[in-house]
């Protein structure tokens, strides 16, 4: 019988990938984004999971605006970083989890969600980073890739609502998982940025608190407004939260939050880290 | 034409002060722009564009404002004439500009200023 052990909450920007590369952990300027991630890392250590599914929004490297999916779901037995145009170091690359990505698929497209599903994926910064930030270092990714990728690219994106009930569906596919795996589940970018507009290097640290406060206990409250509401505060990027929102509806238990970490700036963007421990309500 | 006229251009529509709403009108306004920015993700094409800018251009279609754009280094340009930040960032690259640099370029802010304005924020966080 599978778990869902909990998720990881955590911003994605290019830039800590940079500093990874280079060491910058204990800088000034890193170190108060860097840790937030002890507690992460150490709770994986203990509660070692073997498999990630991750919601994550690619950045033009696998999907071009010629076809967009709304939602997408990997089924590929194996995944790889590529050059996203700027010609960084490569992540180590993903060894998938078929199988269950196809549970996981029939079990959504049993529940009227009309997934994407991708045999051939390259995965960019937003899943990688995440993974070397809760695994610093390792030779091998110790969890096996379910990649999830959701479009807050193209107008119009889906709903906070709709991401939650896909988010939800997942959880319900994962419980319903007959093998023994213990998953853990990602929800990466935000929080509140914008590259783009005059608008550009707009933060909302308010609004920010009201999602890291909320996510946990009362994850409707932010699927009570619509995605253009939260482009509006939290900037274009922001609404990455998406993927937050997502992997928090696949938490079906109770949950408990083990840490949480918000840093301004990293970046144009206002970084945040967030673990939230999932207690099956009925236990397996 | 400014990013606040393309926005208010979206007829019927929500507009955002100062924030593109990259929608389908943009998405087909911006196709080659934005076809030409994902070619970037391979090394041997940024290396094309660097040695022959106008003709790599040229393979693209690129509307003519979209060409003058791209001769000025305009972001704000390049997405009023329906560029995405997301494939921009590819060009922006090639053109040694990090996205601080880039915000500044749009907000009309020196970087510094930019960044400091970034930096101001944690006075928020006390």
């Amino acid at each position: 019988m599978s778990r869902i052990l909990g998720g990881i909450f955590t911003s994605h920007v290019p830039a800590i990938g940079a500093a990874i590369a280079k060491g910058l952990q204990q800088e000034p300027y890193w170190k108060p984004f860097f840790d937030g991630f002890p507690p992460v890392q150490n709770w994986l250590r203990q509660a070692k999971p073997d498999v990630a599914v991750v919601f994550y929004n690619d950045h033009g490297l696998n999907f071009f605006l010629d076809k967009m999916p709304t939602f997408a779901v990997g089924a590929a037995p194996r995944y790889e970083n590529a050059d996203e145009g700027w010609g960084l170091p490569l992540f180590k690359p993903f060894e998938g989890a078929p199988e269950l990505s196809w549970h996981i698929i029939e079990h959504l497209v049993g529940s009227d969600f009309d997934p994407t599903t991708c045999q051939q994926m390259l995965v960019d910064h937003s899943l990688a980073i995440p993974f070397e930030l809760s695994w610093p270092g390792v030779e091998q990714w110790p969890v096996k890739l379910i990649p999830i990728a959701i479009n807050t690219v193209q107008h119009p994106l889906p709903s906070p609502r709709r991401c939650l009930a896909l988010g939800r569906a997942v959880g319900a596919a994962l419980e319903s998982w007959q093998g023994p795996e213990k998953i853990v589940v990602f929800g990466t970018g935000g929080l509140s940025h914008q590259l783009d507009g005059e608008r550009a290097g707009f933060i909302n640290i308010p609004y920010d608190r009201y999602c890291l406060d909320h996510l946990g206990p009362d994850p409707e409250a932010l699927t009570r407004q619509g995605s253009l509401d939260i482009i509006e505060q939290a900037g274009s990027q922001g609404v990455e939260l998406l993927n937050w929102i997502a992997a928090r509806g696949a938490l079906t238990g109770r949950v408990r939050e083990i840490t949480r970490n918000y840093h301004v700036p990293i970046s144009n963007t206002a970084a945040a880290t967030m673990l939230l421990e999932n207690e099956a309500l009925v236990p397996a | 034409m400014t990013i606040a006229d393309n926005c208010t251009s979206r007829a019927g529509h929500r507009t955002i002060a100062g924030t593109p709403i990259f929608d389908g009108a943009a998405a087909n306004q911006g196709y080659a722009l934005n076809a030409m920015c994902f070619s970037f993700n391979d090394a041997a094409n940024r290396d094309a564009f660097r040695a022959d800018e106008e003709g790599y251009i040229a393979r693209f279609h690129l509307s003519e404002a979209q060409r003058e754009a791209v001769r000025q280094r305009d972001i704000l340009a390049m997405i009023a004439a329906g560029g995405n930040i997301y494939y921009l960032a590819k060009l922006a690259g090639i053109f040694g500009l990090s996205v601080q640099d880039v915000g500044a370029a749009q907000t009309g802010m020196s970087v510094e200023q930019f960044k400091a304005n970034l930096l101001a924020y944690q006075e928020q966080l006390a």
